[in-house]
């Protein structure tokens, strides 16, 4: 291996998330900077045409790993292999998931380096890596440096850096890594619940509700429904049955407020904020969520905020580039109608 | 069973975090037991109610950082551990798996080592995982259920949130599991239990109880931290007569500024 730019492609059995071409773009700079090129490493099973993909979207060469043991994603095996590739590197860049955040983790022990998650923004200062990160969920910004270690590992945040365009006359040297794997301490048993639709942190437009839907006294809950917990329940769900709507003419991610989700309203993968998943799209749209300071630190760097709310002096407003004052049981359905008609759907 | 719980102790969520003088100041807000850390807490004592045993709360951090431990002590933990040091100031993930892990092998014959998901002030989420790899155990992080647990096979089954959905993971003690929000309900400190804390005298262990390898040089230097910046939004409020009047004139505004 020659290149000292390394970029994990991230995937889920085969398919790279898109995260994975915008760290070869962030991966790309950094070579720049220091003279060098980038290759793509990639750890699986039947995962050859990862190789291919990295390649045109702007890695110079790949390095492939592949086993039936790796058929599944597992941290411990997947770091070993990925120590051993990284174990020359100046600079490995993943990029974030549930899954890097951990793989990432693990190879700073095996290597004894340092690492930085969610990072925003790089620049390369004296041979080094200089990286943005939120921390205290976006309410503050740090500047990060691993200094006299290597390689410096960082993964790097979906949305935050832009996605290269693919070139398929591009062509580069893939090879095949050879390793050894220690024993193997978790059994992947299998998968449930996969999610479905649009995952929030990947969205370019987010579609949330808050406590507010369900707050439509119009509403009459079936006689069935008697508890008034269940009966509130029941409210919230027609509420966000019209949020959802709206979310899929705009082809958007559900999210949801923290008081939305503790009120059991909305499973909490859906909870945008503080405590849940903080996300950047492209157009945010708060329905009936007031803007908790825990709730804002979480989508505050949305490129265009909407809001919706009776409460014309809700903090949300202070951030939002479009506000309307008024019941979103009547704009929500009238936004969806809209939405409809202009982009044609 | 032997559980050990890792807690930190953290600004309350809803402080107004600011910079004064290259200094994170979160005024007088105060300071308590790491949210997400209290899923932990929980399903550690909910194990050991189910099958006995001992949970022992463990906390990094200097000596007067014994919030987050006195909250595990009133929620029900039966020991409360401060590992504190002054060489211990400022350290990075990667030092404090290694403090860390040499606590939880001083605390011994551990059988399960619980994490929140992460903390509320850094928000790496990736010290359980290095805990985990220092003591070669396997990690069960962002853990949603324990579907099955049996202390004699020390097996022990479990669902792991992953952005595609719940992977189900089978693994044997001793291992790391970290949790999520949606593992449990944790629980008041009951009044007993508080006033127990606020009597506890509560351990310290410096490095010098520690056996540790290597430096306790940190990889991360954190040149500089500020207050993101303020962007000067005016919210353009959009009026009409109808909701229909409203939303035509909203999505047309958003069309004309590219936004769709």
């Amino acid at each position: 291996m020659t290149n000292k730019v390394l970029v994990y492609v991230d995937h889920f059995k085969g398919e790279a998330l898109p995260a994975s071409w915008e760290a070869i773009g962030a991966a790309r700079k950094i070579a720049e900077s220091l003279g060098s090129g980038v290759t793509a490493v990639i750890v699986g099973k039947d995962v050859q045409p990862l190789a291919k993909q990295a390649i045109e979207y702007g890695a110079d060469d790949a390095v492939v790993a592949e086993s039936p043991a790796l058929a599944e994603f597992q941290p411990e095996p997947y770091a070993d292999v990925l120590s051993k590739a990284a174990a020359e590197a100046d600079v490995l860049l993943l990029p974030t998931s549930g899954r890097t955040r951990e793989l990432a983790a693990m190879v700073a022990v095996d290597l004894e380096t340092g690492m930085a998650p969610d990072v925003i923004e790089i620049e390369v200062e004296g041979g080094l890596v200089l990286a943005t990160r939120p921390i205290y969920a976006g309410k503050l910004l740090s500047k990060v440096v691993i200094k006299e270690r290597k390689p410096q590992i960082l993964t790097t945040r979906s949305r935050a850096f832009p996605k290269p365009e693919p070139d398929a006359s591009r062509s580069g040297e893939v090879t095949n890594l050879e390793f050894e794997l220690g024993d193997v301490p978790t059994e992947v048993l299998g998968y449930k619940e996969a999610a479905g639709g649009v995952s929030l942190t990947d969205a370019a437009v987010i579609v949330s509700g808050g406590r507010g839907v369900s707050n439509n006294p119009s509403l009459t809950p079936p006689d069935e429904i008697t508890d008034e917990k269940e009966q509130e329940i029941w409210r919230a769900q027609q509420g966000f049955g019209l949020v959802g709507d709206l979310a899929g003419v705009l082809n958007a991610a559900m999210g949801a407020s923290r008081a939305a989700v503790d009120a059991g309203y909305i499973p909490y993968v859906n909870q945008v904020g503080q405590t849940g998943k903080v996300v950047s799209p492209d157009l945010y749209i708060a329905n009936g969520i007031s803007g908790a300071i825990q709730h804002l630190a979480g989508m505050r760097t949305s490129k265009t905020i909407v809001a919706v709310n009776k409460d014309p002096e809700a903090p949300i407003f202070k951030l939002a580039r479009f506000g309307v004052v008024g019941d979103l049981f009547d704009v929500v359905p009238a936004l969806t109608a809209a939405f409809k008609e202009r982009l044609g759907k | 069973m032997n559980i050990v719980v890792c807690v930190k102790q953290t600004p309350d969520t809803a402080a107004t975090v600011t910079v004064e003088d290259g200094k994170i100041s979160w005024g007088d807000a105060p300071l308590v037991l790491n949210p997400w850390d209290e899923f932990a807490v929980e399903e550690a004592l909910r194990l050991k109610e189910a099958h006995g045993g001992e949970v022992t709360a463990i906390s990094l951090g200097p000596e007067d950082a014994k919030e987050a431990l006195k909250q595990s002590l009133a929620m029900g933990c039966e020991n409360a551990i401060l590992v504190s040091d002054p060489s211990f100031a400022g350290l990075d993930s990667l030092q404090v798996s290694k403090v860390l892990a040499a606590a939880i092998e001083k605390v011994g014959e551990v059988d399960l080592v619980f994490f929140g998901r992460s903390s509320v002030d850094t928000d790496s989420g990736i010290t359980g995982s290095q805990v985990a790899r220092r003591l070669g155990w396997p990690a069960l992080s962002l853990v949603a259920v324990i579907n099955s647990l049996d202390p004699e096979s020390k097996q022990l089954e479990v669902e792991r949130m992953l952005d595609e959905g719940r992977q189900q993971v089978k693994a044997s003690f001793p291992a790391v599991i970290s949790v999520v929000k949606e593992i449990n309900e944790p629980r008041y400190p009951s009044f007993m239990g508080i006033r127990k804390a606020s009597k506890a005298e509560i351990p310290i262990w410096s490095a010098a109880e520690l056996t540790l390898e290597g430096d306790l040089e940190s990889a991360l230097t954190w040149p500089d931290v500020y207050a993101i910046p303020k962007v000067e939004t005016e919210c353009e409020f959009v009026e009409g007569e109808t909701p229909e009047e409203i939303a035509a004139k909203l999505v047309d505004r958003l069309i004309e500024e590219k936004v769709v």
